[in-house]
C-alpha cells in the first residue's frame, strides 16, 4: 500500500466512522437539536464577553470592536473546523487506560482516521457557524483598505488556521500516549490558543506573543495577516511578507504533528491490564 | 454521630478518588494558570481602559481573574462533579441501589460532592492562584478574620453550586439523555458566575439581575468577601438563603423523581 493510498483510505475510513457517530448521535434528536444549540450559544459566549467589555469602553488594547471582532472571528471559525474534525482526541487518553486502544490498533485502517472520527459529534458544527457570523459581520464592519490580495487572504487564513489548530490537536494526540491521563495539557493549546487569539496581540505581554509566534506559531492563524488587513502594525515586528506565510506555517506544523503522532505510536506500550 | 461519620466517611472517600488522578490534576493546573494568564492580560487592558470598572482596581480585577480559576474546578463552574456520575447512575439504572440505601440520597452526594471540592481546590486551585500571587500584583487582606469570613463563604459556595448541579442531574429522570442539561449547566455556570466578566463590571438592569442570580454567590461573593468589597454577614445571608431554597427544591423534585423511577435494563 502506497503513502497515497494510505491517505486515500484514512479519508475514506474518517468519513465512515464519522458518518456512524453521527447516526448514533440522530437517535436521541431531540437531545442532539438541544446540543447543538447549546454549541451555538456556548461558543458564542466569549463573544458576550467581548460584547459586555466594550459596552463598557470603546477600545481594547487600542483595538476597535469590529477589529476584536474580525480576530475573534477568524480565532472561532479555524479553530471550529479543526474541532469538528478532530476535537475528539482527548479520549484517546480514555481509549488508552481501557484498553480499547488496542483494537485500533489491530484495524486494518489508519489509527489516526479512527482516532479523529472516534466520536464525531456533528453539534461541533456549531462553533463554526457561531465564528463565521461573528467574521462576516466584522468584514463588514472593519474599515480596512481592501484589496483582492487582502480578500483572498480571509479564506487562506481561515483554511491555514484550521491546518494549524489540527497539528496542535495531533501533536496533543501523540502527547497523550506519553502522558496518558494528561488530556487537560492539551486543552490549554487548543481551547487556551483561541481564546489567545480573541483579543489583539497588544493586550499581552511581549513574551507571551512571541511564544506565540515562534514557539507555537498560533500568531499565523490571525494575529499577523488580519494585521495586514487592517492596516497595523505587525507583532514583534515582523517583515511585510509574514502576512502571507501562513499556509506555509500551516505545511510545517503538520508535517511536524505527523512526526510526532508516528513516533508516539511506535513507542505506544499497551497498559496489559 | 453515627450518620455525621458515615457522611464523613463519603467525603473523605469523594476527596480520594479525585486525588488518584495525578497527571489529571498536574495538566488541570497548567491549563487553569494559562487561562489565567489568558484573562489577567484582557482584564488588565480593559481595566487600563476604565480605571475603577465595577468599583475594582487593577490589583482587585487581577485577583478576581486568579481566584477564578482557583475556584473553576473547585466549584465545577461548568459541571463535571457529582453530577455528572448521578446522571450516569439514573440512565443506567444503577440509581435503584442508591434508594435502598438507608442513607439520605441528597446528603450521601452532597458529602462526596463537597470532598471532591476540597480536593480540587488544594489539587488544582492553590498553585494557579499563588502563581497569579508571585507574578502579579494583588488585593490580598492581612487580617485572619477576613480570611476565615472567606473560609465560611467557600463553603456556602460549594453548597449552593452542588444544590445547582443535583437539582440539573435529576432531570435526568425525565430526560435519560444527560447531554443536554450538562450544556445548560455548563453555559449558565460559565457565564452567571462571572467567569467570563466579573458580574459587579456587567451593565446596567442586566448586571442588577446576574448578581441576585444562585451563580453569583460562586465566585462573586466570595471575591468581594475576600477583597473587602462586601460585608461578610450579609453575603452569608444571601449564599445561605439560595443554598436553603435550592436544596428543599432538590428534595421536592427528588421525590417527585424517585416516585416515578423506571429502572433500565431488566
Amino acid at each position: 500500500m502506497g503513502e497515497r493510498s494510505a491517505v486515500v483510505e484514512g479519508v475514506r475510513a474518517y468519513g465512515l466512522i464519522a458518518g456512524m457517530w453521527v447516526r448514533a448521535g440522530m437517535t436521541y434528536r431531540a437531545s442532539f437539536v438541544a446540543t447543538l444549540v447549546g454549541n451555538l450559544v456556548m461558543t458564542g459566549m466569549d463573544f458576550v464577553g467581548i460584547l459586555l467589555m466594550f459596552s463598557q469602553v470603546d477600545s481594547l488594547g487600542g483595538w476597535s470592536l469590529p477589529e476584536v471582532a474580525l480576530l475573534y472571528g477568524l480565532s472561532v471559525t479555524s479553530f471550529g473546523i479543526a474541532d469538528l474534525l478532530l476535537g475528539s482526541m482527548d479520549v484517546l487518553g480514555a481509549r488508552m487506560r481501557d484498553g480499547s486502544f488496542d483494537t485500533l490498533l489491530v484495524r486494518p485502517v489508519p489509527v489516526l482516521a479512527q482516532v479523529g472520527a472516534d466520536r464525531f459529534a456533528l453539534r461541533r458544527l456549531g462553533r463554526v457557524v457561531q465564528g463565521s457570523v461573528v467574521l462576516g459581520w466584522a468584514l463588514v464592519a472593519v474599515e480596512a483598505d481592501w484589496s483582492v490580495s487582502k480578500v483572498l487572504l480571509v479564506p487562506v487564513m481561515v483554511l491555514s488556521g484550521a491546518a494549524i489548530f489540527s497539528a496542535v490537536f495531533v501533536a496533543g494526540a501523540a502527547f497523550q500516549i506519553f502522558a496518558q491521563d494528561a488530556a487537560e495539557v492539551q486543552n490549554a493549546f487548543t481551547y487556551g490558543g483561541t481564546t489567545l487569539l480573541q483579543y489583539p496581540p497588544s493586550v499581552f505581554g511581549k513574551d507571551l506573543v512571541r511564544g506565540a509566534t515562534f514557539v507555537l506559531p498560533l500568531a499565523f492563524v490571525n494575529w499577523v495577516p488580519a494585521a495586514h488587513i487592517l492596516g497595523r502594525p505587525y507583532p514583534v515586528g515582523l517583515p511585510s511578507w509574514a502576512a502571507f506565510v501562513s499556509p506555509l506555517v500551516a505545511v510545517v506544523c503538520c508535517a511536524l504533528a505527523a512526526l510526532a503522532w508516528r513516533v508516539g505510536l511506535r513507542s505506544y506500550r499497551s497498559t496489559g491490564s | 454521630m453515627g450518620s455525621a461519620r458515615l457522611y464523613l466517611a463519603v467525603a473523605v472517600g469523594g476527596f480520594r478518588r479525585y486525588a488518584s488522578y495525578r497527571a489529571a490534576t498536574a495538566a488541570g493546573v497548567f491549563t487553569n494558570t494559562v487561562f489565567g494568564l489568558i484573562l489577567v492580560y484582557t482584564y488588565l487592558a480593559l481595566w487600563e481602559e476604565r480605571p475603577g470598572l465595577g468599583g475594582y482596581d487593577q490589583a482587585q480585577a487581577v485577583t478576581y481573574v486568579w481566584l477564578g480559576q482557583c475556584l473553576y474546578a473547585t466549584l465545577a463552574i461548568q459541571g463535571g462533579g457529582a453530577e455528572k456520575d448521578l446522571m450516569g447512575r439514573i440512565r443506567t439504572g444503577e440509581i435503584a441501589v442508591d434508594l435502598y440505601r438507608p442513607v439520605d440520597l441528597q446528603l450521601w452526594w452532597l458529602a462526596g460532592d463537597l470532598g471532591r471540592a476540597l480536593f480540587q481546590m488544594l489539587g488544582r486551585g492553590v498553585v494557579p492562584f499563588l502563581f497569579g500571587w508571585l507574578f502579579f500584583p494583588m488585593a490580598l487582606p492581612s487580617e485572619v478574620s477576613v480570611w476565615g469570613a472567606f473560609t465560611v463563604a467557600l463553603l456556602l459556595a460549594a453548597v449552593v453550586s452542588f444544590a445547582i448541579r443535583y437539582l440539573a442531574a435529576l432531570c435526568a429522570f425525565w430526560l435519560m439523555d444527560g447531554m443536554g442539561i450538562s450544556q445548560v449547566v455548563m453555559i449558565t455556570g460559565v457565564f452567571f458566575s462571572g467567569m467570563v466578566l466579573p458580574l459587579n463590571a456587567f451593565p446596567g438592569v442586566y448586571g442588577d439581575v446576574v448578581r441576585v442570580l444562585p451563580w453569583a454567590a460562586q465566585i462573586q461573593v466570595p471575591a468581594d468577601v475576600l477583597m473587602g468589597e462586601t460585608e461578610p454577614w450579609g453575603a452569608f445571608a444571601f449564599q445561605a438563603a439560595w443554598a436553603v431554597a435550592l436544596l428543599a427544591l432538590g428534595r421536592l423534585v427528588q421525590s417527585a423523581a424517585t416516585r416515578r423511577v423506571v429502572v433500565q435494563g431488566g
